[in-house]
């Protein structure tokens, strides 16, 4: 199942900017890449982070301030959103294990809180206007950015080399350590577990990937405003990840696929879209808690045991 | 720099009847989350409720069955209000997330925090984001009152009374009454209490629409001070996050002196150094988190 799923995911990469609009197939990349790496940490460590908006919507102003006012090219200007997003998680993430549960969530929600204010009074950020017109430059110092099929496969290896370090993450024993502290927290500290310490890890894995993607968006689209730095943002993260499945390594990229396809289409209808936001999040709360992908496992899962248990019989 | 003292006495009592908001909705959020262990994302969705059911009953209800005199008071939306919106919220309770106190507490965060943005996205259809003046402000609340050491409006001074009173009111039922004695009773242990004929799912059900009222409350409270907007919950209740944290969750006292102080500091702030105004509360939660996670009056 899995393998089927990586094809189709390389595939749609490779061929998505001749079938539709080159913009649009980088915002779903960019978009899958904050939900697969907020889905680290929801599905694997079983922490719900509410402030992932402060990293994706911070990591865009760094890096935007850094490509328009600095200079920087572009991949240094991504790796600055990167290392800042890094930075803010240690911090954040320091504050917030102390608390598990919903205080976690609370924490976070409260610190990506302040991101927004300074993001909304510092000078450099543009305000209300946001940091408008980031030159996209070029790659390496040749290759032309500007060119949409350039920008396309630069993002497109862009979230491959982060998927693939969430993947790593996740298949290793350190992935499993995270699973086992999701499961079972008393038993992973009496295992002898620095159980902290690999939240945090977890917790900075995950900013600064998420980091990584508000970059990355920041260059596509060549702005970056408050919109990603609001905790509506950390609300549309988890309805993703929900969405798709949490806890699933593909799942998070369907979700976002879905979502962001679902706004463009639904973008004429004002504030209606977020009734219809709100409704998603509470069906998939009540009645589809595994999401697409975990629904599709499981059937997949229980036709496997379906012949196997013909097998027997016959 | 040099600083008035008048100045900072008016932003101080400012600040504290914006802090008697805070305390009546972490008040609400703490008495929800110490029975069913659900932190209502949709609190602040539903204050905003609470002051469009004043709006309504007040500009659009008589037009509405062809009354065209009839404006609902500000004194029975008080009460109108929070019995509606209570209602309301008891709904959702028996209906949705009743079900989901079986899964982990993160789901019940999420349902309400749906519910929040539905709310938020039906008002936002029909009235105006940036805010409608409320017109039924109480006559006899309006104009100034001396306070001795400053003229204070007189309907500010209203609220904060108002909501302390029914805090302390709140409190006495809960840590004094019988009533209350069983709610304490049903959060250490639903089932032994249970097990003595108390029909505990009702209770639970009451309490949820209790807390909910109080958010309502607090809504009909602020509609004549602030206009009424559709996001005027979603902007405060991420500010009542941070002062539950700062409280301690599982304290009813904790949430009403914490709400109460952290008005005041926020006012103080505001005085002497207006940028910090709107962060001073969430470092103040950083701080506390870093000397007692627990919060201010919270037990491990």
């Amino acid at each position: 199942m899995n393998r089927i799923l990586w094809i189709l995911l390389i595939a749609f990469g490779l061929l998505a900017p001749y079938a539709i609009y080159p913009v649009f197939a980088m915002k779903l990349l960019c978009f899958a890449l904050f939900a697969a790496a907020f889905n680290l940490l929801l599905g694997y460590a079983g922490l719900l982070s509410f402030g992932h908006a402060a990293f994706f919507g911070g990591a865009a102003y760094i890096t935007g301030h850094v490509i328009k006012e600095w200079g920087f090219p572009p991949l240094l200007g991504i790796l600055a959103g990167t290392l800042f997003a890094l930075i803010l998680g240690v911090i954040f993430g320091k504050l917030a294990i102390r608390r598990k549960g919903i205080y976690f969530a609370m924490i976070t929600l409260a610190l990506a809180q302040i991101i927004y204010f300074f993001a909304n009074q510092m000078a450099f950020t543009g305000g209300e206007n946001g940091l408008q017109g980031i030159p996209r430059g070029y790659l390496f110092g040749f290759i032309d950015l500007s060119k949409p099929l350039a920008m396309y496969y630069t993002v497109f290896a862009i979230f491959m080399i982060g998927f693939l370090i969430i993947y790593r993450v996740i298949h290793s024993p350190f992935g499993q350590v995270l699973t086992a502290i999701r499961e079972n927290e008393p038993r992973a500290i009496s295992l002898g577990y620095n159980v902290d310490r690999f939240k945090l890890i977890a917790f900075t894995i995950s900013a600064a990937l998420a980091g990584t993607a508000g970059a990355t968006k920041s260059i596509v689209f060549q702005f970056a405003a408050l919109t990603g730095v609001h905790w509506s943002m950390s609300g549309e993260v988890i309805l993703m990840t929900l969405v798709g499945g949490m806890g699933t390594l593909f799942g998070p990229v369907v979700g976002a696929f879905a979502i962001v396809f679902m706004y463009s289409e639904l973008s004429t209808m004002g504030s209606w879209i977020d009734v219809i936001i709100g409704t998603i999040f509470v069906l998939c709360v009540l009645i589809f808690r595994r999401g697409v992908v975990g629904e599709l496992l499981r059937l997949v899962e229980l036709r496997g045991h379906r012949s196997k248990q013909q097998n027997i019989e016959s | 720099m040099h600083f008035s003292i008048d100045l900072i006495l008016a932003q101080m009592m400012l600040g504290l009847s914006v802090g008697a908001f805070y305390a009546m909705l972490s008040l609400g959020l703490a008495i929800i989350f110490g029975l069913l262990n659900v932190i209502n994302f949709a609190h602040g969705a539903l204050y905003m409720l609470g002051a469009f059911v004043a709006l309504i009953g007040y500009d659009y209800v008589g037009p509405w069955f062809g009354f065209d005199d009839f404006h609902l008071g500000f004194w029975p939306a008080l009460v109108v209000a929070p019995i509606l919106v209570g209602c309301f919220g008891m709904l959702l309770e028996r209906t949705m997330l009743r079900r989901l106190y079986q899964f982990d507490h993160i789901y019940g965060l999420l349902l309400t925090f749906g519910f929040a943005l539905i709310l938020q996205g039906v008002f936002s259809n029909y009235f105006n984001i940036s805010g409608t003046p409320y017109g039924g402000s109480p006559e006899s609340l309006s104009g100034i009152a001396n306070l001795g050491f400053m003229y204070f409006p007189k309907y500010r001074l209203f609220a904060i009374i108002f909501s302390i009173a029914i805090c302390v009111a709140t409190w006495f039922v809960i840590e004094r009454s019988r009533w209350g004695a069983l709610l304490r009773a049903g959060v250490e242990d639903a089932k032994l209490v249970q097990a003595f004929g108390i029909n505990v799912p009702l209770m639970v059900t009451l309490t949820f629409g209790f807390g909910v009222g109080l958010a309502a409350l607090a809504g009909v409270l602020a509609a004549p001070i602030y206009s009424v907007s559709p996001l005027m919950g979603a902007n405060l209740i991420i500010t009542v996050f941070a002062v539950v944290v700062i409280g301690g969750l599982g304290s009813i006292k904790g949430a009403i002196i914490s709400g109460l102080a952290l008005g005041l500091i926020q006012g103080l702030t505001k005085a002497i150094y207006p940028p910090a105004a709107h962060t001073v509360i969430f470092f103040i939660m950083v701080i506390v988190l870093l000397t007692r996670p627990a919060g201010l009056f919270g037990k491990e």
